[in-house]
């Protein structure tokens, strides 16, 4: 006698699609899987870039004798702001050089120290005062200005991402919203029965809301895993530009760097936006009754 | 809030729908003013058009009133907050005339609707809507959907969703209109049996011929007003 659509007097089950909701919102669980994941890694390479360089000093010494690198180490050795100095090893440097200069025996190459700063607020200009007195004609190289550059298009990029994730997000509202209004359209009789037996808005747009966010969910699960087979496939896109990515060392891959917090959030987001959706759409529907 | 002990009291009342170009249509009640006292059982007669089903309406607070002042159990409809009509429609029963019984839902859950808006337990549930199937009749259409019952079958299901919350106001349009007879009789018990046990009950018709069958206070409505009281 009682079935199961006792508990489902709208039958929603069948006015409100899961098939086509469900697929819709896992595609934009996908996405918004990929834009965490595309803002975390440019922050992450961002913040690389600007540890790496930022805190990267040269000093150019010519005539690069023994005596002038030593003299120059040892005033960066004095100076608090320094963290590290170590000279570059000269067969390093040509042979950093030689696609560039190509085999020149007799060229003499400035020596090269690499300085790893302790402060990254430290005054470089007056480093290279300190040292060019110590040693005349030292050259001091910051990289600050392409830094700032690079960390200025890793801002922007983040920012792209993070605006794709509030747009997936709109999508998504849209997304529930037709569906929820399509519902209730197909049950409009039904609706205004439960209304006339005396069901308030709450429990009539609870039911809609409990509906929405169950495949909204369940969407959001779909979408966090099919991300994980993307993130590989990107991966092993993105090889030419990282270690060697393969089936083999599919543990090797950057897992851990993932934001798996907010990646696990996909799916609660998407229920959340269900919920609120379907209730604001059922309220606003409801309030035009008496 | 009700100013005396009527379960519903009309005081000058008009009602219009709305026009489909905006403002109000024609008035379907007009000037209409009544009070229906606790425990009674009336008749609301009057051909098709004269405002039955709209009268039925507002005291099911399905409806407020354009003008003038509609109370029911306490409650007065047209200034009342609408989170406080819920609660009044809980305790009103209505059999419509097009009936509205859930397709997607059985006989059985059609009828526990009220109680499971009640949140009454699944045991009294089962328990009251079983009763109240045998009552009517349909214990062995339980299961069955809307679409898979007789016309006759489908208002006495309506009817059994009506009043199996023991409802203190009762309103019925046109109850026995696919019944056969036999069955308009034992319904009409069935509203007697109520009406015996507290519930005040308004049944809405055309059909003198059923009237007849039950004596009791009769109200005709003609264009919108009431012409007459009478038994």
């Amino acid at each position: 006698m009682s079935n199961r659509s006792g508990r489902d007097p709208l039958g929603l089950r069948r006015a409100m699609s899961d098939r086509l909701l469900q697929a819709l919102i896992a595609a934009m669980a996908l996405l918004a899987c990929l834009g965490f994941a595309a803002a975390r890694g440019v922050d992450a390479l961002g913040e690389r870039w600007r540890l790496g360089a930022e805190a990267a000093v040269t000093i150019q010494v010519p005539d690069p004798t023994r005596t002038r690198i030593a003299l120059a180490l040892g005033v960066l050795a004095t100076l608090p702001e320094v963290a590290d100095a170590n000279p570059v090893d000269p067969e390093r440097l040509a042979e950093l050089l030689r696609p560039w200069l190509g085999e020149q025996p007799n060229l003499t190459l400035p020596g090269v120290i690499e300085v790893q700063l302790r402060n990254l607020d430290a005054d470089v200009a007056l480093i290279g005062d300190r040292v060019a007195e110590a040693v005349p004609g030292a050259v001091t190289e910051a990289h600050g200005l392409w830094v700032g550059r690079l960390a200025a298009l890793a801002a922007a990029v983040q920012g792209v991402a993070y605006a794709a994730l509030l747009l997936v997000g709109l999508i998504a509202v849209a997304v529930v919203a037709v569906a929820t209004r399509a519902a209730l359209a197909a049950r409009q009789e039904s609706v205004a029965v439960l209304h006339q037996l005396g069901a308030t808005d709450r429990e009539i747009a609870g039911r809609f809301a409990r509906r929405a966010m169950v495949l909204a969910v369940c969407g959001g699960v779909v979408g966090v895993v099919v991300a994980v087979p993307a993130f590989f496939l990107l991966a092993r896109l993105a090889q030419p530009f990282g270690a060697e990515v393969t089936a083999e060392s599919l543990a090797g891959l950057p897992w851990g760097s993932l934001p798996w917090r907010d990646i696990a959030t996909v799916p609660l987001i998407a229920g959340a936006i269900g919920w609120v959706t379907a209730q604001s759409v059922v309220r606003v529907w409801l309030a035009r009754m008496p | 809030m009700e100013p005396s002990g009527a379960v519903v009291r009309f005081d000058e009342v008009g009602f219009s729908y709305p026009a489909p170009g905006g403002g109000h249509g024609p008035e379907i009640l007009r000037g209409m003013s009544l009070a229906l006292d606790d425990g009674s059982f009336t008749w609301l007669v009057g051909p098709s058009g004269a405002g039955k089903t709209s009268a039925l309406r507002l005291m099911h607070a399905a409806l407020r009133p354009t003008r003038g002042e509609v109370a029911v159990l306490g409650v007065t409809i047209g200034t009342a907050a609408r989170r406080a009509l819920p609660v009044l429609r809980r305790k009103i029963g209505v059999v419509h005339q097009d009936l509205r019984l859930l397709p997607h839902l059985s006989t059985f859950d059609n009828v526990a609707l009220p109680l499971r808006l009640a949140r009454r337990s699944e045991a009294r549930v089962a328990q009251e809507v079983t009763e109240m199937l045998t009552w009517i009749g349909l214990e062995h259409r339980a299961s069955a959907r809307p679409e898979e019952l007789s016309g006759g079958e489908q208002q006495r299901a309506a009817i059994a969703r009506a009043v199996v919350s023991r409802p203190a106001l009762l309103l019925a349009d046109e109850p026995t209109g696919n019944v056969d007879a036999a069955q308009a009789r034992r319904l009409l018990a069935l509203f007697a049996e109520m009406n015996r046990l507290g519930t005040t009950i308004v049944i809405a018709t055309h059909s003198e011929d059923l009237v007849g069958r039950f004596p009791a206070p009769m109200m005709r409505l003609e264009r919108g007003r009431i012409l007459g009281h009478g038994a």
